[in-house]
């Protein structure tokens, strides 16, 4: 996984709340057996008329925003499927941190195991930052994981919230399953423990 | 010795494997469902970093998303689904876990087969790389929908790193009246609460109303808790649950069977629990349920009208409430039940078991559907179209002139070769309305499968109450 230490990059404006995941990336891509290749799906149906052609009005469709590497939105967003492709299809486009009011619950775990930073920030924040990335290419944010803290363009900082286990995970770039298994004696004597307590559980 | 603990607490107590300095637990996975389009990724995981996977017994396999649900013998056409199917099926026996091919009779969506084989046991913590693997919870297990990464860390560790939830009791008092059932609960429920309702939370369902479902009506609300933003719903097990499962494949057998039993009962709230939230329904005042927007959340009775976005809370949501609108094709004040639909789907993983069907036959029986619809029925899974046929249902859903489909998710999703057209409306019991979700441009109105079945026969969204069993 990609390290995230800091970003700098256009913020590209998605005023929509409860953004889903078949929004994000419809059904008919997720039948890849890869991760990798799906940024151009990204937001299908929302960037691409019945005719395949882009739609002008989408926001990642304006040349402005076609370089967005940072994504301010509404509320509840990736909420839906727990599907992967959704995180897969964000990175692969080139997002790589999320800004909303809040986000679904099995997304916002996805985004940190693909070196995406999803930031929950109060409403009258995210609006700031919404009104800065309206402003274009102009509207250079930057990102700094280790401080915690989001410069808009006017140089204003916010300060944003994350658990210290995904920030160092984050940071470093590392792999969980890594780290899981290196607790590997942890899990044996837990199953010890349980193949004991409750022994229908192991056939 | 700790204070009163919720359900919740206590199996998540029981599941913690360690705990980090900033929180974060280790929790171990007893049971794990995987089917083809969340797993590639994650075996491929496995076979790159060269690891096995810890308990492949504790893992069950089967094809669901992408199946057909017309004549098997012939395969599956699309070169893509036929290889995420494939591929499953090497993983499968590559890594050595148990696995449900297409032509097996326990073949069907993966929510409907764990519950259906005694896999899904009371108290245990199951997972899913799907969002809708909280329908386990129904038998008082912490069920929970994965990434593919984590559908990779359970494989090779069996464990998950989570933080733990907030607790969310939802209290249906009273009973629900004829023809209101548990889609009809639950979808009143998320219009209440709203689709980030219980964000962060697990849900614990209760009350007279909860309590009185059968154990397919306790899936069916414990599946949409996703829909609801919750993590997980849970019901605590009681005679109900132990009813259903006994005698199941998987379930333990002879004096374990009796130990378990024992333990199970004890999986219950304890007095005095504290809840994060609590919010109370007045199940006897509900009415049938349908959904008119492009959220689970824009849900009226069905003797209401569309609404106007004018009346709306605040901007975003009358944004929203437009492009819905816009989108669903319908206009503000116009009666529900004057909205006419060309396609009816009867299945799913929130309603595609045998309650289900025999709710919508009985409906069906003795009625014709509308020349200007078309309706599906598809099993959950091998087992419930065969307990349908030995039932009769299959002939009066055909007498009705529905078509009898073989079991998987079909159009909940469409990833098969089941959909909408554009701007086809649809009267469906799956659990999103999401623009897109049954095809490109598809319009879909979330219901009961009784209502559906209304729908079918009308033409148009209808009360089911006008449509006594004949």
């Amino acid at each position: 996984m990609e390290k995230f230490t800091t970003l700098t990059g256009v913020a590209a404006p998605l005023p929509m709340i409860n953004v889903d995941t078949d929004m994000i990336i419809p059904k008919q891509f997720l039948k890849t057996i890869r991760r990798s290749g799906l940024g151009g799906s990204l937001f299908y149906e929302l960037r691409y008329g019945d005719d395949g052609a882009e739609k002008p009005e989408f926001v990642l469709n304006q040349p402005a925003y076609r370089q967005a590497t940072i994504l301010v939105t509404g509320d509840n967003f990736g909420c839906g499927s727990s599907r992967e492709h959704a995180p897969w299809a964000l990175l692969d486009y080139g997002i790589r941190c999320i800004i909303a009011p809040s986000f679904a619950d099995i997304f916002y775990n996805n985004c940190f195991k693909n070196g995406i930073l999803p930031i929950a920030l109060p409403q009258s924040d995210v609006d700031k930052l919404m009104d800065d990335a309206e402003r274009g290419a102009n509207a250079t944010v930057t990102v700094d994981l280790e401080s915690q803290t989001i410069r808009g363009p006017d140089g204003g900082t916010l300060h944003f919230d994350i658990d210290p286990f995904r920030k160092h995970c984050l940071l470093n770039g590392l792999d969980d399953i890594g780290l899981t298994m290196q607790k590997a004696p942890r899990i044996d004597d837990f199953e010890a423990r349980q193949r004991a307590e409750v022994p229908w559980l192991y056939r | 010795m700790p204070g009163p603990r919720t359900l919740f607490d206590k199996i998540w107590d029981g599941h913690v494997v360690d705990v980090q300095d900033d929180g974060t637990c280790l929790i171990y996975i007893d049971r794990h469902l995987v089917h083809e389009v969340t797993s590639p990724q994650a075996f491929e995981g496995l076979r790159t970093a060269g690891r096995r996977v810890r308990r492949p017994e504790a893992t069950l396999a089967v094809a669901d998303h992408n199946v057909p649900t017309t004549d098997r013998a012939a395969g599956i056409a699309d070169a893509e689904s036929r290889l995420q199917v494939d591929t499953l099926a090497t993983n499968v026996a590559e890594f050595g876990i148990t696995y449900y091919a297409m032509d097996d009779i326990r073949q069907g969506i993966v929510h409907v087969i764990g519950p259906e084989q005694g896999f899904t046991l009371p108290g245990t913590t199951i997972v899913c790389g799907d969002s809708h693997t909280s329908t386990h919870g129904a038998f008082g297990a912490l069920a929970f929908g994965i990434g593919t990464s984590e559908v990779e860390h359970v494989l090779a560790t069996q464990t998950l790193l989570q933080r733990p939830a907030k607790n969310m009791l939802i209290r249906a008092d009273g009973v629900l009246g004829p023809g209101v059932g548990a889609k009809d609960l639950v979808l009143a429920l998320i219009g209440r609460i709203g689709t980030a309702g219980a964000t962060g939370h697990v849900i614990e369902y209760a009350g007279e109303a909860v309590r009185a479902l059968t154990m397919e009506g306790r899936m069916t609300v414990c599946n949409m808790s996703i829909e609801a933003g919750a993590r997980a719903g849970l019901i605590a097990p009681d005679d109900t649950t132990l009813a259903y499962l006994q005698g199941r494949p998987m379930v333990p057998k002879a004096g374990a069977w009796e130990q378990a039993a024992a333990h199970w009962r004890t999986l219950v709230s304890d007095e005095g629990a504290r809840f994060d939230t609590v919010v109370t329904l007045d199940a006897a005042a509900l009415e049938p349920q349908v959904t008119w927007g492009t959220s689970p959340e824009d849900v009226l009775p069905i003797t209401g009208s569309v609404p106007d976005p004018a009346a709306a809370r605040d901007e975003a949501k009358r944004r929203a409430m437009e492009r819905s609108l816009d989108y669903m094709g319908l206009e503000p004040g116009t009666p529900l039940r004057e909205v006419p639909v060309e396609r009816v789907f009867i299945g799913s993983c929130t309603n595609g078991r045998i309650e289900d069907l025999r709710e919508a036959a009985a409906v069906a029986r003795g009625r014709r559907v509308a020349d200007t619809v078309g309706a599906m029925v598809v099993p959950g899974s091998g087992l419930v179209r065969e307990q349908a046929e030995s039932e009769g249902l299959d002939q009066v859903f055909l007498d009705a002139g529905f078509e009898w489909r073989e079991p998987g998710c079909s159009m909940c999703l469409a990833m098969n070769a089941d959909r909408l057209e554009p701007r086809e409306r649809c009267a469906s019991t799956s659990n999103r309305n999401f623009e897109g979700r049954q095809g490109r441009g598809g319009r879909t109105h979330l219901m009961s499968p009784a209502m559906a079945a209304a729908a079918a026969i009308t033409g148009r969204l209808a009360d089911v109450r006008e449509l006594p069993p004949e």
